[in-house]
């Protein structure tokens, strides 16, 4: 008996260890579901932007094997490169143009397509009409506006034709419009974006606001903008953030287009970046590029995950 | 509870350790030139030379190396010209660069003081190899880094009926002569020019191919003793002479960002009479347009000259990676493609001029404007004073930059000349 006892207690102190662990396993369940994103957030991103910033306080990092601490140096000659801050003003000026524009023309083809003056065949034809920019791939929208933009293109025969122009102008080609041309071209192949968002957004708005703005005699502009405007503004809002971020890290359009020339017009600071790293083999400016365009992209991601909040 | 936790753990733990392999994996690199199955080795070649031959061709010619050597297995990697370019710098950054890679002599100065290649020189006399078979090495400090396999040259391209049209008897051979043409073809109305000059700086090898060419033509040099001398007269001559081929209006508009496919499209298409172009094109320009009535020659010189003509080019040079393991494997298949007979045969489905000196190329089924081309090339000297130079894509963009101001009236050729210089002399030591 006095054996038995001991033993039918036994397990009772051996418990009483198990207890802390299976807490302690009970914590870390929520991390082992976590961890294979974790891990590939630290692989995929801490990693290398990590390894971005320290490149950009040293000096003859990646082509040499000594490469040594260089301090705020290469923030310095970024900051000082007139080519850079030409980039930041070009960049500046494609981002915001193309936003606004993307904007407009989005808003404005999402309201034609929520019209109710349109039967159904016709809005659906429409819509696949006004999403096929947005289905091409950046160096096919690239070679299509080369093509049509050549001084002897499809646009200058039109314009010609027109009576508009009397010499092809060499859009692509030339300081005063190259800019704007690659603008264009960006803000043709990402309206549509805009366009199927906000048009997912006015078809949520209730009908019931309209007709209790008509019974006050409101007219189709103070509709538009006390209803229709309001009711999209948190839709506007994350996607005039979105685009700017996009945007501003557009590379392929321009370099296929123009390559940031001529005359380093349509120099952007994603091309730019290229250039010093690929070109020029200065990892260590390009890396201290890549940080200040890294800056600006996370003030603008601040704005969109405040207005995220917010909503 | 405590078992339920245990065994959730030994899951999340599999778990875990598969996806941190399964990362590791991908993240790694993929070192298959250890000895694989029955102690053969196998080597990594990149390369853009697969891209550009007729499907399957290349295959064929390592498939011989492969049966004549069974104890190295090939692993091609073709990619085209700007893929592999990049593949190529990053892997030397990580000094991860396949065995044995395709290198243009452009890229050799900046690999080499990586140590990223291997010195062929100690590689060519561990093997007892004979290179006065050579027909060119690219050397720095001496020591060979890159030997050409097969050459492209750059011929001028002429519209003979757009010459004919503008009354132009004879293919031009001297500047004056050239712009006289140039002038005559762009008076023929419509679209049409003269010349066509691609200054697009994402690629800026219009510089090398279309610009400084006019020097070389002329047996000038850009460089003194090594160092940059774009200030010395025979430089500022041939800029002035692109200078008023843009002021005469014979050069095809849009060229600030012209890229060379534009080039050859706009000759391709008959709206530019004359361009200096690869001869690697003439196939393509054929088989876009047929009926397209043309020939090469050698470039203009400048009047009164009556040296050797230097004529631009290109390579498809060969390098072996210093961190391989197996580099006397690596430079049994570089001796192989140097062999006379398979350079020979390279050359021939290139529509290239052999690295070999002994190498003849078969003529007899390729265009007749091949065996023109190669009397041109036999004639002439190839001549590319970017090939070995530091960073010379940078060094062409920033020519380029100051070229563009010229041409736009912003500069004059001697300050655009002198900052050129500037920015080159801080480049080249």
């Amino acid at each position: 008996m006095t054996l038995i006892a001991p033993e039918t207690t036994a397990p009772a102190p051996e418990a009483i260890p198990g207890r802390p662990r299976s807490a302690l396993a009970r914590r870390l369940v929520p991390y082992g579901y976590l961890s294979p994103t974790v891990l590939l957030v630290v692989v995929l991103m801490v990693v290398p932007i990590v390894m971005v910033i320290s490149y950009s306080f040293r000096d003859n990092v990646i082509v040499q094997e000594n490469s040594v601490f260089a301090g705020l140096a290469n923030y310095t000659k970024v900051l000082t490169d007139a080519d850079f801050l030409a980039a930041m003003k070009n960049t500046a000026i494609f981002i915001s143009v193309s936003t606004a524009a993307h904007l407009v023309l989005g808003l404005g083809f999402a309201m034609m397509l929520n019209t109710s003056l349109l039967g159904g065949v016709a809005k659906a034809v429409f819509r696949i009409v006004y999403i096929l920019p947005w289905l091409f791939t950046i160096a096919v929208i690239a070679v299509i506006w080369r093509l049509l933009l050549d001084p002897s293109g499809v646009i200058n025969y039109v314009l010609h034709t027109l009576g508009v122009i009397q010499q092809g102008v060499d859009w692509l080609g030339s300081p005063s419009t190259a800019l704007w041309a690659v603008t264009f071209a960006n803000i043709w192949s990402g309206y549509p974006f805009f366009m199927i968002s906000l048009l997912a957004g006015l078809q949520g708005i209730s009908g019931d606001l309209y007709e209790a703005a008509a019974v006050d005699g409101a007219s189709w502009l103070q509709r538009f903008l006390h209803v229709t405007l309001p009711q999209l503004r948190p839709v506007i809002i994350s996607m005039a953030v979105l685009d700017l971020i996009w945007t501003s890290q557009q590379f392929a359009l321009i370099w296929m287009m123009t390559g940031g020339g001529p005359l380093n017009t349509t120099e952007m600071l994603s091309t730019y970046t290229y250039k010093q790293a690929f070109s020029e083999y200065e990892f260590a400016t390009a890396s201290a590029a890549a940080v200040i365009v890294l800056l600006i992209t996370m003030v603008l991601a601040f704005f969109y995950v405040r207005s995220q909040r917010e909503r | 509870m405590a078992v339920r936790a245990t065994r959730l753990q030994r899951v999340i733990g599999a778990a875990m350790a598969a996806t941190l392999v399964a990362v590791v994996a991908a993240c790694g690199s993929d070192d298959s030139s250890d000895a694989g199955s029955g102690g053969a080795v196998t080597l990594e070649f990149a390369q853009w030379w697969g891209a550009e031959l007729p499907a399957g061709d290349f295959d064929k010619i390592i498939a011989d190396f492969t049966a004549q050597n069974p104890t190295i297995k090939v692993k091609l990697l073709s990619a085209p010209y700007a893929s592999t370019k990049q593949q190529l710098v990053t892997g030397a950054a990580s000094k991860t660069l396949p065995d044995v890679v395709g290198l243009d002599g452009a890229w050799v100065s900046d690999f080499a003081k990586q140590g990223a290649i291997a010195d062929l020189s100690q590689l060519m006399t561990d093997a007892k190899y004979d290179q006065s078979q050579l027909a060119s090495q690219v050397q720095i400090k001496g020591k060979t880094y890159m030997i050409p396999v097969v050459n492209f040259i750059y011929p001028l391209f002429v519209n003979k009926d757009l010459l004919a049209k503008a009354g132009v008897a004879d293919v031009p051979k001297t500047r004056t002569e050239f712009l006289e043409a140039a002038k005559k073809i762009s008076a023929t109305g419509g679209n049409v020019k003269g010349w066509a000059l691609p200054l697009d700086t994402a690629v800026p090898n219009g510089i090398q191919n279309d610009v400084m060419s006019w020097l070389w033509a002329s047996g000038g040099s850009m460089l003194a003793d090594g160092k940059p001398a774009l200030t010395s007269a025979p430089v500022k001559s041939a800029v002035e002479y692109v200078k008023s081929l843009n002021d005469a209006g014979v050069i095809a508009p849009g060229s600030l960002t012209m890229k060379e496919q534009d080039k050859v499209e706009k000759f391709t298409n008959g709206q530019v009479g004359m361009v200096i172009d690869s001869l690697a094109h003439i196939n393509l320009i054929k088989k876009n347009s047929p009926k397209l009535n043309f020939t090469v020659a050698a470039l203009p010189a400048e009047d009164g000259f009556t040296g050797k003509r230097g004529l631009p080019y290109a390579s498809w040079g060969i390098g072996v990676s210093n961190s391989t393991k197996h580099k006397a494997e690596a430079f049994k298949l570089v001796q192989y493609l140097m062999s006379q007979e398979t350079n020979a045969k390279l050359s021939t489905i290139a529509n290239g001029f052999p690295g070999n000196k002994n190498a003849k190329p078969d003529f007899s089924t390729s265009d007749p404007l091949f065996k023109t081309a190669f009397d041109i090339y036999q004639a002439g000297v190839p001549a590319n004073e970017f090939v070995g130079l530091p960073k010379s894509e940078d060094l062409m963009r920033s020519f380029d930059e100051q070229l563009q101001l010229v041409l736009t009236g912003k500069s004059s050729v001697d300050d655009a000349l002198g900052k050129a210089q500037e920015s080159w002399s801080s480049v080249i030591e």
